[in-house]
């Protein structure tokens, strides 16, 4: 049995220490708003926080969660407060919006280590998840644009 | 909701007693015209189309025939519906509609969502469903306030008469009793409130907090997962297998054979992924264990040299060309290309004694009922598919075969237990159903004037629907999508003397439409010649396209992208621009491409795209669709390929099939020319161009020709 805490939730769950985080997220919690794209850390659609840093659940073993704080997409905020979540509205991001849950818990790290980001910051930590619709444009912008709400007070 | 034709009169009847509230079914005249069949020109076919819902607490419901896979149609399509229903946007919430006679398209005759076409073949049928509701619950009003229709309005969901306010809700079940009117009037263009407006999409929130459910998210208890261990070669079969290994693995539920390969079915993803590692088969690969990628090439190009079935002609070429004194010859290669949707395929079915319910993401809801009823001896109508957001769609969810939705199924009969086939990003990768290999082998001949006196374009490559249930659109031998681009070219009205021909081998790999389709190749093969044409007649790119372009729309857009670009203003030291136009999906599209060459390593620094698509119903979601087109073309530009070896394909994942990424995304304008002549669609449109804007910048950076895609590092070495 394996415990780790997800969205400040405790689970209890019979899985091998070796299973990815992401399929015990998804098939044993059923917290879908984590996306399998790849499972081999190219895509970050399955990015999630573990302990608040950006980790890829789907090379993360859930025995690296164990007793850890995980936060998903369903945990960022409640209600669409998060200013990403905001910006993203604004900015009219999501087309297909697959992978958009791992744009999100990315840029969350980025805005949170860095309030200013400029685009060079932002593409170097946002490379790392794809967007097959190409959005790269507009998470730019409601990058930007969520620094400024956070600014204005919009922090959770 | 079962597939069952509504008439009208059970639709209002039924829609007043199940809700409560208002369900709008109405008749107008649709095409009859169907995929792979001739128009039935004299027919007028009266089906019952879209409907919406009103409740009495006045929230709106719209179902959408087309499905909503990024291109925008959860937003467009409402904005339609609301433009005449003059209700609140705020009170609509939106869902796919099943299978079903009314949520077939306008013009091909089954449900589809594909082609570029969701808003115009909508537009007419979305605004008289609002405009036939609105009627109903003006007339509703009129009887409940004894006042003529005439004395009232509406506003944002409320019937406004004199100093009485009465919301829609409240009117539903009175309107739900009216027999719909034959006649709507639509609004005059002048008095949209809506639509040409930027609007935000309604699907935005959902996609941002984990709630969007797209098909892999389907979960119900005692659901089981299946993985499928698929042939490694194209069309090989299972001889032996041995799952004991498999079936050791904790979590594994069970192993069946099925047509397409050996199923593991487990309590979840990871166990069903490590017993389909444990399996032992003994596959018998078939024919086309041979078959590879570089010999498949010496072959086309064989194929080339030889007369290939007429898919277009003018004046006399095989006369023409000698007397021609100076020639361009050129040959061009692309690749296959996977349409790596984000989300990879799956499938979730339920099979319950003589029913089947199925959850996927899929642009054919309609022909995917009619496969799984099939399999399972059923009628469709024993089969509800649930249709869930679609993570990409690109055209890999629109198989005439319905191959993943043939496949769980079969899973679900042949275990008896309810699975979610998930396939892996290599199951998907390998898949199949790729955007075909095509050659193209052109002669131009120059006259004097340097314009081209005589061409002969030779294109060969697999159809995407021989074998297919769409086979009947092959007319005289030609697959229209194999060279739609070409034989339809506007350049071709200004050259006396030409002879498209295609050949269409026939190859082990399965292929598709891949997001705009033949214009993949065409519009790179047509635009870098005409680039090379205006070389060689020293002539600037655009005022030579100027000088042979009759058409209007190229124009239009011709000009206002390279007005907005400053194509005549000099770039800053190192950067060169490209410039390519191209008609596609009934949308006008040119671009601009700036790029750089640094140390071998290309960098597309801005794309300017002017788009005439008619009328932009949304603007905004037209500039994210070329947006997305663009980012879509520059991935092929610079990485998409598939290739295949003894049989096999060699890619497997994102790291040997790249995607552009953010870092190598350039800055992207959009300029709508909002021309009001005949509406396209904007889901393909802006794909086309972008390669052969980036091909001809790069001429202009190094003074060669790239006649293969994607590119190879010495395409950006100096001539």
């Amino acid at each position: 049995m394996i415990t780790l805490t997800v969205n400040d939730q405790s689970y209890t769950v019979d899985v091998e220490p070796t299973m990815p985080l992401l399929w015990v997220l998804r098939d044993v919690l059923h917290l879908t708003g984590t996306k399998y794209g790849c499972g081999m850390a190219q895509c970050g659609a399955c990015t999630v926080h573990l302990n608040g840093e950006a980790v890829r659940s789907c090379v993360t073993t859930v025995a690296r969660a164990v007793n850890q704080k995980v936060i998903t997409i369903e945990g960022l905020s409640s209600n669409n407060t998060h200013p990403l979540q905001r910006a993203w509205a604004e900015e009219d991001v999501p087309q297909c919006g697959y992978c958009q849950s791992g744009q999100i818990m990315s840029a969350a790290v980025l805005l949170r280590e860095n309030p200013n980001p400029t685009d060079q910051d932002i593409d170097d930590a946002m490379s790392g998840n794809i967007c097959r619709c190409g959005t790269y444009q507009r998470i730019r912008k409601a990058i930007h644009r969520a620094a400024s709400l956070q600014k204005e007070g919009g922090v959770q | 909701m079962s597939s069952t034709t509504y008439s009208r009169r059970r639709f209002l009847q039924t829609g007043g007693t199940l809700t409560g509230g208002l369900l709008v079914s109405f008749f107008i005249p649709a095409s009859a015209k169907r995929l792979g069949e001739k128009a039935a020109s004299a027919d007028v076919l009266f089906v019952p189309n879209a409907y919406l819902s009103i409740t009495p607490d006045n929230n709106i419901k719209i179902l959408l025939s087309h499905v909503e896979m990024g291109q925008g149609v959860w937003t467009t399509l409402p904005m339609l519906m609301a433009e005449e229903l003059d209700c609140d946007w705020d009170k609509i919430s939106v869902e796919h509609a099943p299978p079903g006679e009314p949520y077939k398209h306008t013009a091909y005759g089954i449900q589809i969502t594909g082609g570029s076409t969701s808003t115009w073949s909508e537009f007419d049928r979305y605004r008289n469903a609002g405009a036939t509701a609105r009627a109903l619950l003006v007339q509703a009003a009129a009887q409940k306030l004894n006042v003529p229709v005439s004395a009232i309005k509406t506003e944002k969901g409320f019937v406004i008469a004199g100093d009485k306010r009465i919301s829609y809700g409240e009117l539903a079940e009175a309107a739900s009793k009216l027999p719909a009117p034959t006649n709507v009037t639509l609004k005059d263009k002048k008095d949209w409130q809506y639509l040409g407006k930027p609007m935000r999409r309604l699907d935005a929130k959902a996609k941002t907090n984990g709630a969007a459910k797209f098909g892999l998210d389907v979960y119900f208890p005692d659901m089981l997962i299946a993985v499928v261990a698929h042939s490694p070669v194209f069309g090989g079969t299972v001889k032996t297998f041995d799952a004991s290994a498999a079936k050791a693995v904790k979590g594994v539920r069970d192993v069946v054979k099925i047509p397409t390969g050996v199923a593991v079915i487990a309590d979840h993803f990871w166990a069903a992924k490590k017993g389909r590692d444990a399996l032992k088969i003994d596959w018998d690969p078939g024919a086309g264990k041979s078959f590879d990628t570089v010999s498949q090439f010496q072959e086309y190009k064989k194929l080339a040299g030889t007369k290939g079935t007429p898919a277009g002609k003018a004046g006399a070429v095989d006369e023409a060309m000698p007397k021609t004194t100076k020639k361009i010859q050129a040959e061009y290669i692309f690749p296959y290309l996977a349409h790596a949707t984000m989300e990879p395929m799956n499938c979730t079915v339920k099979v319950t004694g003589n029913t089947c319910e199925i959850w996927t993401g899929t642009q054919m809801p309609g022909l995917d009922q009619a496969a799984a009823a099939k399999i399972l001896g059923f009628k469709p109508e024993q089969v509800t598919l649930h249709t869930q957001f679609l993570g990409g769609g690109f055209g890999r969810r629109a198989t005439p075969g319905s191959d993943f939705v043939s496949e769980a199924v079969q899973v679900a009969k042949a275990s008896g237990k309810p699975i979610k086939l998930v396939w892996s990003r290599e199951d998907d990768m390998r898949g199949g159903y790729y955007r075909p290999a095509f050659l193209h082998q052109v002669t131009i001949g120059l006259g004097n004037d340097g314009l081209p006196a005589a061409w002969q374009h030779r294109i060969v490559g697999q159809s995407i629907v021989a074998g297919t249930p769409f086979e009947g659109m092959i007319k005289d031998g030609i697959d229209a999508t194999s060279v739609e681009g070409v034989n339809d070219s506007p350049y071709l009205e200004s050259i006396p003397n030409y002879s498209i021909e295609l050949h269409s081998p026939k190859t082990p790999v399965s292929v598709l439409w891949w997001r705009s389709v033949g214009h993949t190749h065409t519009a790179f093969v047509m635009e870098t010649l005409i680039d090379e044409l205006a070389t060689a007649a020293g002539k600037d790119p655009v005022a030579y396209r100027r000088s042979i372009l009759k058409s209007k729309r190229h124009l239009g857009v011709l000009e206002l992208a390279a007005e907005k670009a400053g194509w005549n203003n000099p770039l800053p030291a190192g950067q060169f621009r490209g410039i390519a136009v191209h008609e596609s999906f009934g949308s006008f599209v040119a671009q601009v491409a700036e790029i750089s060459i640094d140390k071998g390593q290309l960098k597309v620094h801005r794309v300017v795209c002017a788009v005439d698509c008619g009328t932009a119903i949304n603007p905004e979601g037209v500039r994210a669709q070329m947006e997305s087109g663009i980012i879509f073309g520059l991935t092929a530009v610079l990485y998409g390929e598939i290739t295949l070896e003894n049989g096999q394909v060699k890619q497997r994942n994102f790291h040997d099939y790249k995607i552009l990424r953010m870092n190598e995304a350039p800055l992207i304008e959009v300029h709508i020319l909002e021309s009001g002549e005949k509406m396209g669609g904007c889901g393909e449109p802006g794909t086309p161009p972008i390669a052969p804007a980036i091909a001809n910048a790069i001429f202009a950076a190094t003074g060669k020709r790239v006649r293969q895609l994607p590119l190879k590092p010495a395409d950006l070495k100096q001539a």
